[in-house]
């Protein structure tokens, strides 16, 4: 603790405290706030954990029981309304937890602990990939999910690189449809409190941290303070390119893939692997698409100027009458 | 159709095959943009385990999609230069065109709201999704039924 400490003060002038509401109005040139985690400063006091909940409860879920009977069987029910204390990993009712990593760093071991919540994507799979458009993407970056519409079809956790958001059976939309055969509830997962942000007040989590462990702001801005803190203190940052690019960037002192190897991961407990840009590849396929009309075109203009250059402009003529 | 149905060349047998066999994985993989096919052990079929593979099962979509796109330029052009004096059009036919058209033009929305930083309104996401889907299917029950009465494309004129 006094060494995590100690590494923070060292580079205090250089990581700002939280900048305060108005640093929310400045996202950066492309309309993007992001969130800067300095794990040194955190001493998991789980303020964080409880100020999210606060916040979000009326956004948690009160399911109906019982549940409708799923089709077919191996469709399983999702019930975390029994369990809400749970706050050791993200849940429908816990949307944000501390991680905890033992490390060494200079021949000591060192507990580190770092909060740990979706991470808003710059370009979210869950968004982009929802069949239905219940996964938002607000002009600010943040990233949410619409109860009223979320059908908890559960595809936003499989196309998401950590697994974040997690279900709850028996609450939606699903239930006025088909509740036995399409839908299985809602997905739910932090919204970067949208709604306090819009009203100019900071997340819950940021508000709360008495060791100003978040700063939030520009994503640029976030992103160079980020390279600041880690040029530093010879440290690492997490987050700016992983997945294409997050608005959750974290500064760590040891390299991420130590600090993944010594922290538990799995089903809501995000790992801090590297993650290629899960969006990437069908997009530069779409790139193929603006040349296909062009090469189709190029074919049809191409048979006809052969034909013709047979003597055949209007091409074979079995063929034209077999269309 | 009283018409006598003539013998396809080499060349539109294999457009036909060609677009056939796209709409088939296009539909397939379109489909399986929802979770159904895991759910309703579609995925359990062995060979078939890719198909609960969103992000597989998208950049097929895309690369089908490109293959459609070329597809129905090129005859579109070819229809132009080479049948529009010896062939017309039937209803079924320009129903067809103008599904397939529906289709394309709201897949490319899909498509380009997927880039980064792009933004659409929820009202427009959630309406095209659901258009790109209804155009799917009543695209797909136009062809068979069309298959089923044997209504083609265009007829000698």
């Amino acid at each position: 603790m006094f060494l995590k400490g100690g590494l923070a003060a060292a580079v205090g002038a250089v990581a700002t405290a939280v900048p305060g509401a108005q640093a929310l109005a400045a996202a950066d040139d492309r309309g993007y706030v992001a969130t800067l985690i300095d794990i040194r400063k955190c001493i998991g006091c789980e303020a964080c954990v409880q100020a999210c909940r606060e916040a979000s409860t009326s956004k948690f879920p009160e399911p109906q029981k019982p549940f409708p009977k799923m089709y077919p069987s191996r469709v399983k029910v999702s019930d975390w309304s029994e369990k809400r204390d749970v706050d050791d990993r993200l849940t429908p009712y816990n949307w944000l937890f501390i991680q905890h990593a033992t490390v060494r760093i200079n021949g000591e071991d060192i507990d580190l602990t770092l909060p740990r919540r979706c991470m808003h994507c710059v370009n979210p799979p869950c968004v982009k990939l929802c069949p239905w458009g219940s996964a938002k993407q607000l002009e600010n970056g943040i990233s949410r999910i619409d109860p009223d519409i979320c059908l908890g079809g559960s595809k936003c956790k499989n196309v998401c690189p950590w697994d974040v958001p997690q279900r709850q059976t028996g609450v939606g939309l699903y239930l006025d449809l088909l509740p036995s055969l399409a839908g299985n509830g809602v997905m739910y997962k932090c919204d970067r409190c949208y709604d306090r942000i819009a009203r100019g007040e900071l997340p819950a989590c940021i508000e709360a941290c008495p060791e100003e462990v978040q700063t939030i702001g520009p994503r640029q801005d976030i992103i160079a303070k980020a390279h600041v803190i880690a040029k530093e203190i010879g440290g690492y940052v997490y987050g700016e390119n992983e997945n294409g690019g997050t608005n959750t960037i974290y500064v760590s002192p040891v390299p991420f893939e130590e600090l993944n190897q010594a922290t538990t991961t799995g089903d809501g407990r995000p790992h801090l692997k590297p993650v290629h840009d899960a969006m990437a590849d069908a997009n530069h396929l779409a790139a193929a698409m603006v040349i296909a009309p062009v090469a189709g075109l190029a074919t049809a203009a191409a048979r006809f100027l052969i034909n013709r250059s047979k003597g055949e402009p209007h091409g074979n003529q079995e063929e034209a009458k077999n269309v | 159709m009283s018409e006598q149905k003539p013998r396809a060349t080499a060349h539109a047998r294999w457009v036909k095959i060609l677009y056939i066999l796209t709409l088939f994985f296009m539909a397939l993989t379109g489909f399986g943009q929802m979770p159904i096919y895991n759910r309703y052990y579609m995925s359990d079929i062995p060979g078939l385990g890719w198909l609960a593979n969103f992000y597989i099962t998208r950049n097929i979509h895309y690369i089908g999609a490109v293959i459609l796109l070329g597809l129905a330029f090129y005859t579109a052009l070819d229809f132009i230069l080479t049948k529009r004096q010896q062939v017309t059009l039937t209803a079924s036919g320009w129903l067809r065109a103008g599904l397939l058209s529906a289709i394309v033009l709201s897949g490319a929305l899909i498509v380009i709201k997927n880039f980064p930083y792009v933004h659409f309104s929820d009202g427009v996401i959630i309406g095209v999704d659901l258009f790109h889907l209804a155009a799917v299917m009543a695209f797909l029950m136009t062809m068979l039924v069309c298959r089923i009465a044997k209504k083609k494309w265009a007829v000698a004129t």
